[in-house]
Order: C-alpha cells, then structure tokens, then sequence
C-alpha cells in the first residue's frame, strides 16, 4: 500500500507544464500574437486543470501527511534530490498559484501592458508560474531555494520593462533586496546541513534532527533564513521595496506579487524556519510578533498619507502581512492556522484591488485619488466590486479578510508556553487597533473615490464617457473565481482550516504539543 | 656531494608513456601544421587554418577521452615530474573544450581583420598546449616551462592588432608584468629548491612548513610563488594588467585570457597548494583569505562604475576569481581539502561555459553597433531578441540566479566554506554572500540595457550572427543551462578530478 506515492507524477507535471508553454512559445515564428495568447492561455488552463486534479485526489482525511511524494536523484555529490510532495499548507497555497496564473492571463488578453511583447510577457508569467508552484511543492531546501530564486528575474523584468516611470529603479530595488535576503538565507540553509551531520538537505530529515543543534548556533542559523523570508515578506523594515515594487510594477506584476510571491516568505517561517529549528523560533518570537505589530500600525499610518490608490493598496500589504506573521509568531496552532488563512485571504483580496487598481488606471489614466471621484455614479459595478473589496480588506465578517484577521489576533491572548503573555497582550491591543485604522484608510478611500461628484478631467467630453465603460466580459472572467472565492471563504472558512489544520498540528508537534 | 651523484650517473632515456602524452602531441602536431601550411597556402584560403585549428583541438579529446577509460587511472612520467591523473584530465578537457570555443568565436572576427591570421592560430594552439602541460606539471621546472609556454604567445595575441595602440598597450602591459610576476615565482621558487634540495613538489612538501629551521625563508618562499600565480589570476591587489590588458586586446583573445589563461593559474596554483605546501598551510591559508576578500569586493566595486562593457566584464573576472579563491582559503583544515578542489574545479567549468558566452555576444552585438560601451546594449531585445536572452541568460549565470550554471559553482564554494566550521570560513562566506549581491548590480545595469532602453541611434537592424559564433553561442548556452538545472553533470567531473598524490583531503 503506497498511497501517498501514487500518482507521484501530477506535482512535477503541474509545475513544469507552464515551462513547456514557454518553450512552444519560443518556437514560434514572429508576430504572431494572438498564438501567443493562445498558448499562454491553454497552458495555464491545463496547469490549473493538473492542480485540481491534484487537489481531486489528495487525501484530505491524511492532510497532515505529505501526499504524491516524488524522490529522484538530483545533485547527489552535495546530498541534495528531487524531493517534491505536498501536505495541507502546501495545497492551497499551490493552488492559490495557479488560479491566479490563469486570472492574470485571461486578463491580460486584452490588458497587454506597455511595451506590448506578447510573447516575452506570457512567457515571463510562464516562469513565474513554475517557480511559485514549485517552491510552495519543494521538499528540499535546495531544490526550494532554487525555485525561490527562480521567480526572481521574471518578476525583475515584469516590473522593469512593462512597470511605470520610475520603472527602472523600482525593479532593481526589489531585486537587491531580495537577492541580499536570499544570499543570507543559502548561507543559513548550508550551516544548518553542517550542523546536522552533513547527510540530507531534505526538509522531512532536517525536522527530525535540527533541534538537537545547540541554542546559540540555532539564532544564528534562524538569523540568516529570517532575513531571507522576512523581506519576502516584507516585515517592517525590510519593506521599503514593496510599495516601489508595486507601485511601479503593471497591474499583472502586482497582482502576483501580491497574492503570491509574497506568501512565499511566509511559507517558509512555517515550513522551513519554525519546524527545524524549534528553540530559535521560541527566542525570536516575540521580536518577530513586535516587528509585525509595528508592521501593521506602519503599514496602516502609510496608507492615510498616501496620495496614489496604488501605493495606498501597497501599504496595505505590509499591515496585513503583519497579521499573518503576528499569527505565526504565537507559536501556537490557533495562530498559524490564523496565518495560513490570512495569506489565502489576502491573496485573493489584495490580488483582486490590484486588479481594480489596474482598470481604474486604465479609465482615468491616472491613481491620484484626489482626481478620481463618484465611480458609483459613473461605473457602479465596478464601484460595487470596489466597495465589495474594501470591505473584505478591512476584515468584514463574512468575508474572507476576517478568518485571517480575527483569530491572528484572538491568538496573541494565549501564546505558546514559554512565551511572554504580557507582551503579547500588549502586541493584541495595538493590532486591534491595526484593525480600526485599517478600516478608516479603507474607508476613506473608498469614500473618496466611489462617492461624491465625478470629477471632470478631460477636455473632450465623449472621449471621456466612452473610456468610462464598466466591467469588461475580460475583466468579469478574470475577477469572479476571486470574488467567489472572498464570499465562499467567508461564509465557510472551515473549508480551508479543515486542510490546514492538521498539517499545522504536525508542524508545532516539534515544540512538545 | 649528493648533486655532484646525480650528474656523474649514466644517463638513462626515460621511458615515454605516449599514451598518456597523446593530447599534447595532437595539439604540437597541430600547430606545427598551422604554421607550416601558413607558408604556402594561398591568402584567400587561410580560413582554412582555423578549420585545422579547431579539428585539431577536437582531436586532442579523443586521446582524453581514451586516458580517461583506460585502466591505468594516474600515469606517471620523467620520474614523477609529469603525472596525468584524474584531475589533470578533466582540466586538460575543460581547456580544450574551451579552446574549441574560443577558436569558434574568433574564426569570423579574424577573418574580417587584415592581420596575419597565420600566426594566430599558431599563437593560440602553443598557449593552449603550455596550459595543458600545466595540468600535468608537478614539479618546479616544468611548472615554470608551462607557465612560460602558455604566456608568452598571449602576451602576443594581446599585442595581435599591432597598428592599434590600444592593442599595443595591452600587449605591453601584459608582457611587463607578467614577467615582473614571473620574476616574483623565480626567486621564490629558487628558494624553496635552496630549502629543500629538490625541485619534485612532493619532495618539497615533506619539509615546507611554516614552523622548524627554516621557517622564515619558507615563508618567503611560499608567498612569492603565491603571488607570482596571483598575478596571473589577476587576484587583487596584483590584477591592475587586467582591465587595461582585456580592454585593448581583441575581444576573442580577451575571452581567451579571462578563462583559459586565468584558469592555467588556479590549475597551477591548486597543485602547488595540494602538493607541494600541504603542511604550510598555516601560511598560505590568511593569505590566500586576504586575497580572496580583497578580490571580490575591489572587483566588484570596481565594475560597478564600468561604462565601457569588456572592462566591465574584466573587473567581474577579477571579482569572479577571488570566489574561485574563496574554498581554497580553507582547504587546508581537517576535512575540507576534497571539497575546496571540487569546488574550484566546478567554478572553472562553470566559469569557462558562462564568460565565452558573455564574450560570444558581446562579439555579435559589436558586430553592428561597433562600440564597446554598456549603452550599446541598449534595446537589444528589441531587435535582437534571441541574443538579448542569451545576455541575460549568461549574466544571471554569472551573478549566480538559479536555475543557471553559476549558482552551483558559488553554492559549492560556499559549502566548502562551511564545511570547514572555522570562524575564518564563516566570515568569508558571509563576505562572499554579500559580494554576489553588489555584483548583481553591474550585472543588472547590462540586463537594464537590454531590456529596458531604447536603442541609442535607433539603428534596429537585426545582427547578422556568423556560423561559427551561433555554434559558439549554442554550445555555451547549452553548457551554463544545464549546469544550472542539472549541477549533477558539472560536478561529477569536478569530483572526480584527484590530484595523485595530494595530501589535503
């Protein structure tokens, strides 16, 4: 009986599919564009379609369990292989890749960013695509870091080449940032494979024997893996590239660094940071909880002064980012549960306003809210999917936003043992009011741009009211899963909790229950 | 009196194992070919001199290959003084292999010159016959008649375009010193044999040391060698021939020196370390260290405001060597000697595959813009998409991005660095981390070009690639991708690559 290895086919194929788009794309002769989108097209439909066939025959009664687990030799000199599975924190998030892949290139169709270059962009986005899902399937930290690494430079060029004025510079800041954490965090990783015996850089194995390291080399080691994940991220203050990255980058770029790339840092507390090196943790904890209580007042003070809806929608990252590592940093399984579905939640949510973002850009030609008002009046379903948003984002129960919010800060009443109550009581209070300033950024944006008069800026009348269309059958196809999905997940959150749950349990067995 | 014994016995001819001396005979027979059929073939069929030139250095991999079946794995001639082992064999492939490469990359450019064609084929097939002598030298004087053999047809290739006073310049450069440096190893050498009585690398070993009668001189003598090798790697702060010479010699050559020529020093530099100093280690270690930090970040930072790109690239070689460097710092201490040699040997390969890549475009796009400055690259995507991702491709490599080639050569250093679980390798790694970050930055700024900018004369007709330069942009694009995603080829040849008789494990 070899369930768990059966059908160890379906996370290879439903990574490197994207890579076989790219490469029919590659083939194809010039100036052939709507093939192009074609192909990009089928190729993310057919990974989405592996994903679910993966998530149709994933034993969700053994969540706990590595499932489809693949073992093939890869780099044998340096003790490192091909080991891929995925358990239940691993699924949703993988999933969460591909859907978004696909929204964003059924959104592109029509949206192609300037300078145009179909089959370069799809192609990028292709990249991209493997090294999400793989890096979320990774049971290897080389094998993790390499798919880590590998969303790099598609997301460099997604932003420099069809980013914004300040295109340039925000494109390398984002690089360097993350290649210095990365750079840090190999280090770490190869400390980490001395210190336990130089036999294995699979993550099951290092589970097993990376607590046994002592306590002053573990803070090292988490040291260098917690600068590597937190400008991921981003934790305060490690962030300063995500607003230029997002504000610069086009819609598409924002909307996968937003509902994706960012959970890979998060992903890697929990997957990798937390469960090898229990004591590390345990001491870094409460610094990690008051750099994401700090998080999410910065994040929250950021968005009231900003001027530009996007950078605003950016800031709001950071704050909401900040509960999810809050929630981790509890240490307990209640909080970690609260992170895993704020990063699903926020995934959709931030993904779908950066999509709105790239629309209302799109019609205004511009994101100064001062220049935007009375979108109701003008194009009240895209004004009503707006709200919709907003309301989700600022963690209205019965939407999404709330389960990863809530229960974040529910969590902080009771850390795990050994950590200080006191201090996390302090970190509760200031996140509760993380929320109410949350709402009142939100809102106020919301009222800013969606109520009052419509301001006049064109010259031409008619040119005007034909730009000013609502939502487009594109941007309808592109955006409902999303909005689906923020209600489903609201209405019924145990949907995911019931998947994470146990896999969660599993991975805070390696801090005695 | 135990000299005097040597020369008054009876000379006996050393038994010549011409199998094991099968790759140096090929490339001999070669360039004698070249040079003599350059007397009497006709000018317009000259071309025909790089066909045989680049027959001949496949040919030299067939015997390669053979050694490398054959049973006898170390084979040793002239009492020791010449031994083809495993690791002599792999470099001996990576040089010919590279050779091949960069004699794919010349073929149009030389072509296209009006210079002696002739004689650059014979210049270079001699350099590339002394680097393979090199891999097999273990012993002072064949060192020295290697390191001699591959320099002085480079100095001339660098002085190759003699009415370029560029070309001149760095020929001359190149020449003073790399003779100053060779002076340096001299004297230093002159030591160690006056030391220890012999000229035999193992014999040296037993006694070099940095504690006992002779501590001081041996120091002396160690350093010296050392640095004579340093300058030859164009480590910091011996590396000031190195930008101007790569600058004004003609960009083949230039890829020619800033791989095989570079790595002829390190195979040197390796086997005197594993052979010849294994118990000095107390000296050539905080040496060694000091160089490597200083040669990566000084190259680094230096490349950093770069405006011309093959002086970018010679500082990014400069900063490229000291992470070649970096494992050997630690090779001496317990454990780390076998994984420090593979990882330079993997750097090497690595290296090789990705910067005749780099030199491959960069020779195409100078084709059109005829102008070596970054800014050329300006929208190169745009008209010339597939050469804009070959770029981008070889640079990232470069810079060490998963999933291509470089990011296995930096891993492994890394791991040797680690492996040795001293403070000293800690250090350097985090060094070395931070390092391969600031180099992004210049290497960045060349993708920016590509991608980002427009086309500075708005010039968008697309570049015609000759034959052997795509051959040349395909082979190494090939090599930097699989090495990248499977690391597993590269380094089961740099593990397998021993040097007999070394004493550091």
């Amino acid at each position: 009986m070899n369930m768990l290895r059966d059908n160890n086919w379906v996370l290879s194929v439903g990574t490197f599919l994207p890579m076989l788009g790219v490469v029919v794309m590659m083939l194809m002769p010039k100036a052939q564009d709507q093939a192009v989108k074609f192909v990009a097209l089928v190729t993310s439909i057919a990974t989405l379609a592996v994903g679910i066939f993966t998530a149709m025959n994933f034993d969700f009664d053994q969540a706990e369990k590595m499932q489809f687990v693949a073992e093939t030799k890869w780099i044998s000199v340096i003790k490192s292989s091909y080991l891929i599975g995925v358990d239940g924190i691993s699924l949703p998030l993988y999933l969460l890749s591909m859907v978004i892949t696909l929204l964003v290139v059924i959104y592109s169709l029509d949206h192609l960013p300037n300078p145009g270059k179909p089959k370069a962009f799809f192609s990028l986005l292709l990249v991209l695509q493997t090294g999400m899902a793989g890096t979320f399937i990774a049971q290897d930290l080389i094998l993790f870091f390499v798919f880590f690494e590998l969303v790099l430079l598609p997301m460099f060029f997604l932003i420099g080449v069809w980013g914004g004025e300040q295109r340039q510079y925000a494109s390398i800041k984002f690089f360097l940032y993350t290649m210095f954490g990365s750079a840090l965090m190999l280090v770490a990783f190869l400390a980490l494979f001395f210190k336990t015996g130089a036999e294995s850089f699979s993550i099951p194995y290092l589970i097993e024997n990376g607590g046994s390291i002592a306590k002053n080399v573990q803070i090292w080691i988490f040291a260098g893996m917690f600068v590597g994940f937190a400008v991921k991220v981003p934790m305060f203050p490690f962030h300063t590239w995500l607003p230029d990255a997002h504000t610069q980058a086009p819609t598409q770029g924002s909307v996968i660094l937003a509902a994706v790339l960012l959970k890979l840092g998060t992903y890697g507390f929990v997957r990798i940071a937390l469960p090898i090196l229990p004591i590390a943790a345990r001491e870094w904890a409460p610094y990690i909880g008051g750099l994401a209580v700090i998080g999410i007042i910065y994040g929250a003070l950021g968005c009231l002064a900003q001027s530009d809806m996007k950078r605003l929608i950016a800031f709001s990252s950071v704050a909401h980012m900040g509960f999810v590592m809050l929630g981790i940093s509890t240490l307990t399984s209640f909080g970690i549960n609260a992170a895993m579905f704020g990063m699903v939640a926020h995934g959709l949510i931030t993904g779908m306003l950066f999509f709105i973002a790239g629309s209302v850009k799109e019609r205004y030609h511009t994101l100064e809210i001062s220049k935007i008002g009375g979108m109701l009046t003008q194009m009240p379903r895209l004004g009503w999917i707006f709200g919709f948003c907003c309301m989700a984002s600022l963690g209205l129960p019965g939407l999404a936003g709330f389960w990863g919010e809530f229960p974040a800060i529910l969590s902080t009443y009771n850390p795990a043992a050994g950590l200080n109550v006191t201090v996390y009581r302090v970190f509760m209070v200031i996140a509760a009011l993380g929320t109410v300033l949350a709402a009142a950024y939100l809102l106020w944006l919301y009222q800013r741009i969606a109520f009052g008069t419509p301001k006049n800026n064109s010259h031409d009348e008619h040119s005007a009211q034909e730009e000013l269309h609502d939502v487009t059958t594109h941007e309808w196809l592109a955006w409902s899963p999303l909005l689906i999905g923020i209600l489903v997940l609201g209405i019924m959150p145990n949907l995911l909790f019931s998947v994470f749950d146990p896999a969660v349990q599993v991975t805070l067995s390696v801090f005695g229950g | 009196m135990q000299n005097l014994n040597v020369l008054s016995a009876q000379w006996v001819a050393p038994t010549v194992d011409y199998h094991g001396l099968a790759p140096e005979l090929v490339v001999a027979g070669g360039l004698c070919l070249v040079l003599i059929l350059d007397l009497f073939i006709d000018e317009r069929k000259k071309w025909l001199l790089s066909i045989i030139s680049s027959f001949t250095l496949l040919a030299a991999m067939i015997p390669i290959i053979t050694l490398a079946l054959s049973e006898t794995s170390v084979r040793s001639m002239f009492g020791d003084r010449y031994v083809v082992d495993n690791f002599s064999l792999v470099m001996k492939g990576v040089f010919l292999l590279a050779g091949y490469v960069v004699v794919l990359l010349s073929s149009s450019h030389v072509e296209e010159g009006e210079y002696w064609r002739g004689e650059y084929w014979f210049l270079l097939l001699s350099s590339l016959l002394g680097m393979l002598m090199m891999t097999s030298s273990r012993d002072l004087v064949s060192i020295f008649v290697a390191l001699e053999f591959l320099s002085i047809p480079a100095y001339m290739l660098a002085a190759w375009r003699k009415r370029d006073p560029k070309s001149n310049e760095a020929g001359v450069k190149y020449f003073m010193l790399g003779v100053f440096a060779s002076a340096v190893m001299l004297y230093g050498m002159s030591l160690l044999y006056g030391v220890t009585n012999s000229t035999l690398l193992v014999d040296i070993a037993a006694t070099t040391t940095a504690t006992g009668d002779f501590a001081a001189v041996q120091v002396l003598a160690v350093v010296f060698v050392i640095v004579g090798f340093a300058f030859k790697v164009s480590a910091v702060p011996f590396h000031t021939w190195a930008p101007d010479t790569y600058e004004g010699a003609p960009a083949p050559v230039t890829a020619f020196l800033s791989v095989a020529s570079k790595a002829a020093g390190f195979v040197a530099l390796v086997v005197l370390i594993y052979t010849a100093f294994p118990l000095a280690q107390d000296i050539w270690q905080p040496f060694i260290w000091v160089l490597s930090a200083l040669t990566m970040t000084v190259g680094n930072v230096l490349a950093l405001k770069q405006k011309n790109i093959v002086r970018m690239i010679a500082y990014s070689s400069i900063s490229q060597g000291g992470f070649v460097l970096m494992p050997l710092a630690v090779a001496g201490m317990a454990g780390s000697g076998s994984s420090a040699l593979r990882s330079v040997v993997l750097y090497m390969i690595i290296y090789a595959a990705t910067n005749l890549g780099v030199f491959g475009v960069i020779l195409a796009v100078s084709r059109k813009t005829r102008s070596g400055e970054v800014s050329s690259f300006g929208g190169l995507f745009s008209y010339a998409p597939t050469l804009g991702v070959l770029m981008t491709l070889f640079l990232a490599s470069l810079a060490g991005i998963p999933p291509l080639g470089g990011w296995i050569a930096k891993f492994a250093a890394f791991q040797s660095l680690l492996q040795s679980q001293s403070t000293w390798g800690y250090a350097l790694a985090v060094i070395g981390a931070v390092n391969s970050v600031i180099a992004f930055g210049y290497y960045g700024n060349v993708m920016r070009e590509i991608w980002m900018r427009p086309v500075p004369d708005g010039d968008t007709t697309p570049i015609q690639i000759p034959g052997s330069l795509s051959l040349a942009l395909g082979i190494t694009s090939v090599a930097t991708l699989t090495f990248g995603v499977l690391p597993g080829v590269a380094l089961h040849f740099a593990d397998l690559a021993e040097i007999a008789g070394a004493i550091i494990r």
